[in-house]
């Protein structure tokens, strides 16, 4: 039988899940073994060569390429794992949902910030090459459907461990209650 | 007229693509960098509470968030009144020292073992599969140097974990000090731990990865020394007395020449010195020193950086590399982009040191945790972050809520060097060329990644950035795509 094929990417998030997937530490030596990558950061493997078995997704949806990414995920993979509270959720970036205007946060950044001082055309960034910003900060799951979610900021490398190898070799997920951490 | 667009990280990841002009003569008449991601952190942490800010600001880089941690802990040691850098109880300041080492620490490992090396080791122009640190573990011959990396990437983790309470976001750095004490079996253990996970085997494997640079340095002059080579100013932080110090000190910056055109500042007093320009085509701003203005005022941070700002560095193993390093140049500014891997090597080294010392201060088991003083209504925080100097400013309100806050982080400051390398490699390599090809794309792909950019602070592949080039006509009209 050939290998399971994983994908990864990074929406809006910090690549904080990521870091945590590699601090399985020595493991990756065995999870090399065990299953194949496909488009993700750790290879330079740029578009989807085939289906995948499992895409892990880290950060919400906040510019129009976001979500551009996000469905093409969900096309290509089987199951879909919500990795991580900005996932989940939005999670710090969400915080402009609550009381942050898109346009606010803007005139925040390049107009009135003390460290620019002579913006004398007040000059706001929106070149074509930008990709348009969206209103508020979606999680994964109001984009696409999600089948799995693992929570914590960033969830915990014995957390995204377990739930991987279970998910690969087509077991029921052993998730004691001490990996798993909302924080 | 045409546009080449180069996505370094893909289109559909994109947080930064570069695009180039080149007129009917074949002529590079542009070449931009942009950066396009957009957070809006200034604004939206605007009424929370000034403790937050060190656990909130944190999560916009995973790479490096004891950086962001620290840097906002300081800023808010001064509204708590505990000093701007020196005020801390020495257990305060020195746990906060050891959790800084073990990041940079871990975070060179990760750019120079995971991301370099494998460039390297299989040659730039290996087959892209296998050119990563996944592929360095599955190849025989590399499986050690590939164990290395993980084993002391572990140990940098393991000494944020210990120091902040977690791996990743951490909670250790509270306004005034720290919330805790190492105890004595994780000295034990930090020290003395079974092979390979002791101070010692760090040191060992930091010269280890130094002879690799070294070794390839020797017989690859030509693309150590010359590739993406650029004059330029460099800013960073020293000790009072000059010597390299990643945690505190003062701003200085040297020209090209080696004239040091700021010296001995305070960073509370950052804004008289430096200001931000903004251009339509990139959410990163373009930072500059303002005694010298907008179109030559930028600098480089970064390894590179204080290696050329510093006069010494204060443990002796890194210092006797440092010596070589300076020697190289004869002691003049060095100005290879691409050694910035060697000082990223040294800096590894030195962190290693600092970090055996440190575990042996008996202030880091016992003594006050925190201090404060009378009440500040703003404060900077500044640290050396692993990709150069680290900018937090708040201002916070009587009633503990924050009111403004500014960052510049440390890429950014890098924005306009990596603009002009960009630029240098684009106008040489493509001029008068028709064709875009794979190694004219990698070569603009190398200078970037020698920065080792953390965009947004925080688009940064753990392999190699994947490309896309399209090039377009006046009527955008794709002619030709190239993926790899
Ligand atoms: S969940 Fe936390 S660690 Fe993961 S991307 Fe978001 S902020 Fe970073």
């Amino acid at each position: 039988m050939s290998k399971p094929i994983v994908a990864t990417t990074s929406l809006a998030g910090c690549f904080g899940c990521h870091m945590s997937l590699l601090d399985i530490d020595e493991r990756i030596l065995k999870l090399v073994e065990l299953v194949e990558f496909n488009k993700s950061p750790v290879n330079d493997i740029k578009t989807f060569t085939k289906q995948c078995d499992v895409g892990i997704i880290e950060g919400g949806c906040c510019n129009s390429e976001n979500i551009h990414v996000l469905k093409d995920f969900r096309k290509n993979c089987k199951i879909l794992i919500s990795l991580g509270e900005c996932a989940i959720m939005g999670g710090l970036p969400a915080m402009r949902n609550n009381n942050a205007p898109v346009s606010e946060c803007l005139e925040e950044a390049y107009l009135n910030c003390p460290s620019v001082q002579a913006n004398d055309e007040r000059i706001i960034p929106n070149d074509d090459e930008l990709p348009m910003i969206l209103d508020k900060v979606y999680p994964c799951h109001e984009i696409v459907k999600i089948d799995y979610f693992l929570p914590g900021c960033a969830p915990r490398a014995d957390l995204i461990w377990e739930a991987l190898v279970a998910l690969i070799e087509g077991r029921e997920m052993d998730l004691p209650y001490e990996v798993v951490k909302f924080d | 007229m045409r546009k080449i667009t180069i996505e370094p990280v893909t289109r559909v990841e994109g947080h930064g693509k570069v695009t180039i002009m080149q007129d009917d003569k074949g002529n590079i008449t542009q070449t931009r960098l942009h950066i396009v991601e957009f957070r809006g952190f200034e604004r939206f942490i605007q009424g929370r509470p000034y403790w937050e800010a060190a656990v909130v600001v944190q999560r916009l880089c995973g790479i490096c968030p004891v950086s962001h941690h620290l840097a906002a802990a300081k800023a808010m040691d001064v509204v708590v009144g505990a000093g701007a850098g020196d005020g801390l109880t020495p257990t305060g300041e020195k746990m906060r020292r050891l959790m800084h080492y073990g990041q940079i620490f871990q975070s060179h490992v990760l750019h120079f073992f995971h991301l370099a090396s494998p460039d390297l080791l299989f040659g730039i122009d290996a087959d892209p599969a296998i050119r990563n640190v996944l592929g360095l573990a599955v190849t025989p011959e590399f499986t050690d140097i590939a164990v290395q990396a993980v084993m002391m990437r572990k140990y940098g983790q393991e000494i944020i974990k210990a120091t902040a309470g977690k791996k990743i976001h951490g909670t250790g750095a509270i306004p005034g000090g720290i919330n805790k004490h190492l105890t004595q079996e994780e000295k034990e253990q930090f020290l003395n731990g079974p092979d390979p996970m002791n101070i010692d085997k760090m040191i060992e494997w930091a010269h280890a990865g130094l002879d690799l640079l070294k070794g390839f340095h020797k017989a690859n002059r030509a693309i150590i020394d010359d590739f993406a080579f650029h004059e330029s100013s460099h800013l960073s932080l020293v000790r009072k007395d000059g010597a390299l110090d990643l945690y505190h000190g003062v701003l200085r910056a040297v020209d090209t020449n080696g004239n040091r055109i700021l010296d001995d500042v305070d960073y509370q007093d950052y804004l008289t010195y430096i200001d931000e320009e903004v251009r339509s085509w990139s959410y990163m701003k373009f930072p500059y020193l303002r005694s010298i203005g907008k179109k030559d005022g930028w600098y480089r941070v970064g390894p590179l950086a204080r290696m050329n700002t510093c006069d010494f560095i204060d443990s002796p193993l890194a210092q006797k590399e440092f010596e070589l390093f300076r020697a190289y140049t004869g002691g003049k500014v060095n100005n290879h982009t691409m050694h910035q891997h060697w000082a990223r090597l040294i800096e590894i080294l030195h962190s290693a040191e600092e970090m055996k010392r440190l575990l042996n201060d008996p202030d880091l088991y016992s003594g006050e945790l925190t201090t404060s003083g009378a009440r500040q209504s703003e404060g900077v925080g500044l640290i050396e972050a692993p990709r150069g100097t680290l900018f937090h400013h708040y201002r916070v309100g009587e009633d503990d809520l924050i009111e403004m806050a500014n960052l510049i982080v440390s890429t950014t400051n890098n924005n306009e060097p990596m603009n002009v390398a960009v630029n240098k490699v684009a106008v040489a390599q493509m001029t008068g060329q028709r064709e875009i090809t794979e190694p004219m794309m990698n070569a603009v792909e190398v200078a970037i990644r020698a920065y080792d950019p953390c965009l947004s602070c925080a688009t940064h592949a753990l392999g190699r950035m994947p490309l896309e080039v399209t090039i377009v006509d006046q009527d955008n009209n794709v002619i030709d795509r190239k993926l790899r």
